[in-house]
């Protein structure tokens, strides 16, 4: 079984390699048009330190504009879920916010605040990922079933032991959803701003120069890079998600 | 018959709707002892639930008052217990665990151990051994509702408030669940209110069976039952209680504004 888990991926991404050097091979297309699997390996070697450091910085400012977005979307969240009155007024603002793509906004907080490359990067992944968290954990709160609260205020408990006993754990579930997607979406946006700006730092930086000096093995190998760093961000989420919220998981029938 | 524990006095109670008041509870006035069952029915919509949320404190009522152990009512009190038609087990929580719940809001202090030691004797006591590390979703209907109803009364409360706890489940399920809650009675002695549409249910499990009006809702009709205390489900094929069911159907006609059937027996 788990030889079978293991083997089937792995061989269905060796024949993808395959089958991209052998289109490349067959085509004869040059570096320029389209590098192969082989070219990628040199290219990394190469720039391996700049990979690492640079790697390291889109990670962290990944991370950094999710947290921020966590604390400001579970806040958000919270207080659209527990006031109706809050929540009629902060709903259409935050459509109306959440429907500007963010591409458009890059330029503008790259040109707001020069030169802070940290901040601006940080800035742009919490911008773009706290929406879905806001919604779930608003949605989750405003849907509880009052029956759930009434089994504890029958009782005399606080609102915030009720919040901390009920409300939260229930609203887990769609919180880890909201936060596989927020993840992907911290991460487009801090490669977003590391191409945009200029003499930064980052991957996106990095696929930049790749470009302005036409190393096209260069850019391939960014793109598997920042999809190896995807992977990972999303299976972290994936594995706090079983651990605080695994009870909701149920077995296949 | 100990003194007076629940007293309702001239209850009226009417929810603000987008197309006015609407009244629900009119001048309702019922009294039930301690250690007494009080069954509480009536036609649908005529105010049972929003009866059981006045008596937990849940919502005050626009006029009359609610007494429990010779105290008014104004908000929640630790010494109730409620069970719902929806068991409402936390999905996070193994079986254990939600029983013990509301030991956890109501006695902070209690030793961990003890606590376990006391949900476990519940839900042996129900039927559940060999359950209580089993999450919710496991569990059967039936067995869920048990569960609930061991966490309604954990912490020893002084009145169950129960809405239709067997409203959702099949036949031989909710008749096994009767005699659980009336053996859980024998063991435990509780004072009980128990809303509910079925009325053999309501002549098994009560001492007194209350029959609501139509909305807005007021005592149309009081049962004393009188069955022995110690009771198998038999009973309810006895003339008695036959005789009884047929009182209480009589009234539910009334209180939907049908004329009781002539001759039906």
């Amino acid at each position: 079984m788990s030889l079978r888990k293991v083997a089937v991926p792995a061989i269905a991404m060796v024949v993808v390699l395959v089958l991209w050097e052998l289109l490349v091979w067959v085509q004869g297309w040059p570096n320029y048009k389209m590098a192969s699997p082989s070219d990628l390996w040199p290219a990394f070697w190469k720039f391996r330190w700049l990979f690492l450091e640079y790697g390291w910085q889109t990670l962290w400012r990944t991370v950094a504009g999710l947290s921020l977005a966590v604390v400001f979307g579970v806040g958000l969240g919270m207080v659209m879920g527990f006031s109706r009155t809050m929540r009629d007024a902060l709903y259409p603002l935050l459509v109306g916010f959440n429907a500007i793509p963010k591409a458009t906004v890059v330029p503008i907080i790259a040109l707001m605040f020069v030169g802070q490359h940290d901040m601006n990067t940080v800035l742009i992944a919490f911008l773009i990922s706290f929406f879905p968290i806001a919604v779930s954990v608003s949605i989750g709160l405003s849907t509880l079933e009052p029956e759930y609260r009434d089994i504890l205020r029958s009782l005399g408990a606080s609102k915030l032991t009720i919040f901390w006993k009920i409300a939260l754990p229930k609203t887990l579930p769609e919180f880890f959803g909201a936060l596989k997607v927020a993840v992907t979406l911290a991460f487009i946006g801090t490669n977003l701003m590391e191409i945009v700006e200029p003499h930064g730092k980052g991957l996106g930086h990095l696929f930049d120069s790749g470009k302005i000096s036409a190393d096209y093995p260069l850019m391939f190998a960014v793109l598997i890079a920042l999809a190896f760093l995807g992977i990972v961000l999303f299976y972290v989420v994936v594995f706090l998600e079983r651990i605080f919220a695994g009870w909701a998981e149920r077995e296949a029938t | 018959m100990g003194e007076a524990l629940i007293e309702i006095k001239g209850v009226t109670h009417a929810y603000q709707t987008a197309t006015g008041p609407l009244p629900v509870l009119d001048d309702l006035s019922l009294v039930v002892p301690e250690g007494d069952f009080c069954a509480v029915v009536g036609p649908s919509g005529c105010g049972k639930s929003t009866l059981t949320r006045l008596i937990a404190g849940l919502m005050k009522p626009d006029r009359g008052e609610v007494w429990l152990h010779g105290e008014r009512v104004t908000s929640p009190r630790k010494t109730v217990g409620m069970a719902f038609q929806n068991p409402v087990l936390l999905e996070w929580r193994s079986i254990l665990q939600n029983v013990i719940l509301p030991l956890e809001i109501v006695a902070p202090s209690m030793p961990r151990r003890d606590r376990i030691a006391r949900a476990e004797e519940l839900l042996s006591l129900v039927g559940l051994d060999g359950f209580e590390g089993k999450r919710p979703s496991e569990l059967s209907g039936g067995m869920r509702q048990r569960a609930s109803l061991c966490r309604a009364i954990v912490h020893k409360p002084d009145v169950l408030i129960m809405d239709e706890p067997f409203g959702a489940l099949d036949a031989f399920t909710r008749e096994d669940l009767w005699q659980t809650m009336h053996d859980l009675r024998m063991k435990e002695p509780f004072t009980a209110l128990l809303i509910t549409h079925d009325l053999r249910e309501s002549v098994f499990l009560a001492d007194e069976v209350v029959v609501l009006s139509g909305r807005p809702a007021t005592a149309q009709y009081v049962l004393k039952v009188g069955l022995p205390q110690d009771r198998t489900l038999d009973v309810l094929y006895e003339p008695r209680a036959v005789d009884m069911l047929h009182i209480l159907r009589d009234q539910i006609r009334i209180a939907q504004g049908r004329a009781p059937q002539e001759g039906a027996a």
